[in-house]
């Protein structure tokens, strides 16, 4: 960001669409307090009912992987098949497991 | 101790229809190319305010009016979704409203015509909201993750545009002989205009090439320009009101219609700021930034206080 940049700080913008289901990232705003996220990211992303709830939260408080890392940061996961359900055999007959 | 091969990874994403991500390596044209490209869309969303914002207050209905501050309101949000998208790529908001301001950067050259009546109004949603559709609906499987993005949520806005548009259309084709008229007239004059915003013909066309090698653009210019004729003909048949080309005719060997070009030379003049309404929309909206200026520092100061009050607490 420019020494100029007179918008205000970054926020990220999550939607939740209805009760129970997760808050799915859906954008950004500029504002200058909580509130007025808050107030951006309603008149910006939620003009057509898009959710019931709205978390923002500062650009700069978010931590992400690398995509460098991509390989090593997920690799303890790829030799771990009996994670899975179908890893393991269940006769029949015994019914739904 | 291996180096990665940051170039190998980025064009094996492209060829796999992987996405591009604001953290991930990228050859510098690409990122200038983006940058370019998608500030441009941001600001042909908000100076595309403008010619439609000139008819709010008159327009002819309570219903008309609530409509049509809803889709003004609608591009300013497609303008805000594009900013962020671009700034995502190393360019600050003020950045890019000062090249707008200053006449440094472009935006979409159809936005430089006047709106001389309501009829122009309903060209614009079906004409010049069509033709935008058509772009972005493409656009939407843009390589780059945080423009393709903003494209799909823009692409489920701009559908009620288009339609809004055309009902005004078929009020004023199918009413008074004088509304018919103002329809014919604005379909004349907005529709050269409208084959001009897929951009310059294939062959002229200095950005295509790489745009379309790095899956930026997945259609050619040309291409889209095709289709949007043969979508509209039979909707302005419908209105029964006429293309203003006589030598536009049903090509039955490539299915499609055959067409007169644009006036290429309007469009660079238009492009270098010669058009009618460039200094008009220019000053529009650097006096609205400048008349903005004490609510951002408002905002700014009470953010400041805000916060010095918090950590004294
Ligand atoms: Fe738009
Ligand atoms: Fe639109």
């Amino acid at each position: 960001m420019s020494m100029s940049d007179n918008q205000g700080p970054l926020w990220e913008v999550f939607v939740q669409k209805k009760s129970g289901q997760p808050y799915v990232h859906c954008g950004n705003v500029h504002a200058f307090d909580k509130e007025m996220a808050l107030q951006n990211a309603r008149d910006v992303y939620t003009r057509r009912n898009e959710g019931m709830s709205l978390w923002v939260v500062p650009s700069e408080a978010i931590v992400a992987s690398s995509p460098e890392d991509i390989g090593s940061f997920f690799e303890p996961a790829n030799d771990k098949i009996f994670r899975h359900p179908t890893f393991y055999q269940i006769p029949d007959g015994v019914g739904h497991m | 101790m291996s180096t990665i091969d940051f170039e190998a990874i980025f064009e094996a994403k492209l060829a796999n229809n992987e996405f591009i991500e604001p953290k991930d390596w990228m050859p510098e044209n690409y990122r200038k190319h983006l940058i370019r490209q998608v500030s441009q869309h941001a600001h042909s969303e908000i100076v595309g305010m403008l010619p439609e914002g000139n008819w709010i207050s008159r327009a002819p209905s309570l219903r008309a009016k609530l409509v049509l501050l809803a889709k003004v309101q609608d591009e300013g949000g497609h303008g805000l979704y594009l900013y962020t998208a671009a700034e995502s790529l190393g360019v600050s908001r003020d950045e890019m409203l000062e090249a707008l301001h200053t006449g440094k950067a472009k935006y979409s050259s159809i936005f430089n015509y006047p709106t001389l009546t309501w009829a122009d109004i309903g060209a614009i949603g079906w004409l010049v909201d069509g033709a935008a559709i058509m772009n972005q609906v493409m656009l939407q499987r843009s390589s780059y993750g945080p423009y393709s993005r903003a494209m799909v949520r823009i692409c489920k806005e701009e559908s009620f545009h288009q339609r809004q548009g055309y009902e005004i259309m078929t009020r004023m084709a199918f009413g008074t002989p004088d509304q018919k008229e103002m329809a014919q007239d604005a379909l004349n004059r907005w529709w050269y205009p409208s084959l001009m915003m897929f951009g310059p013909p294939d062959a002229e066309s200095p950005n295509s090439e790489n745009a379309l090698k790095w899956r930026i653009k997945r259609e050619s210019n040309d291409h889209l320009r095709q289709r949007f004729v043969d979508q509209t003909v039979v909707q302005a048949e419908y209105l029964n009101i006429s293309i203003p080309d006589k030598n536009l005719k049903w090509n039955e060997s490539k299915k499609g219609y055959d067409f007169s070009p644009p006036n290429w030379e309007e469009f660079k003049n238009v492009v270098k700021g010669n058009g009618i309404c460039n200094k008009e929309r220019l000053e529009a909206r650097n006096k609205a930034h400048n008349e903005g200026a004490w609510v951002r520092e408002a905002a700014a100061a009470y953010a400041k206080k805000q916060n010095q009050l918090s950590t004294a607490a």
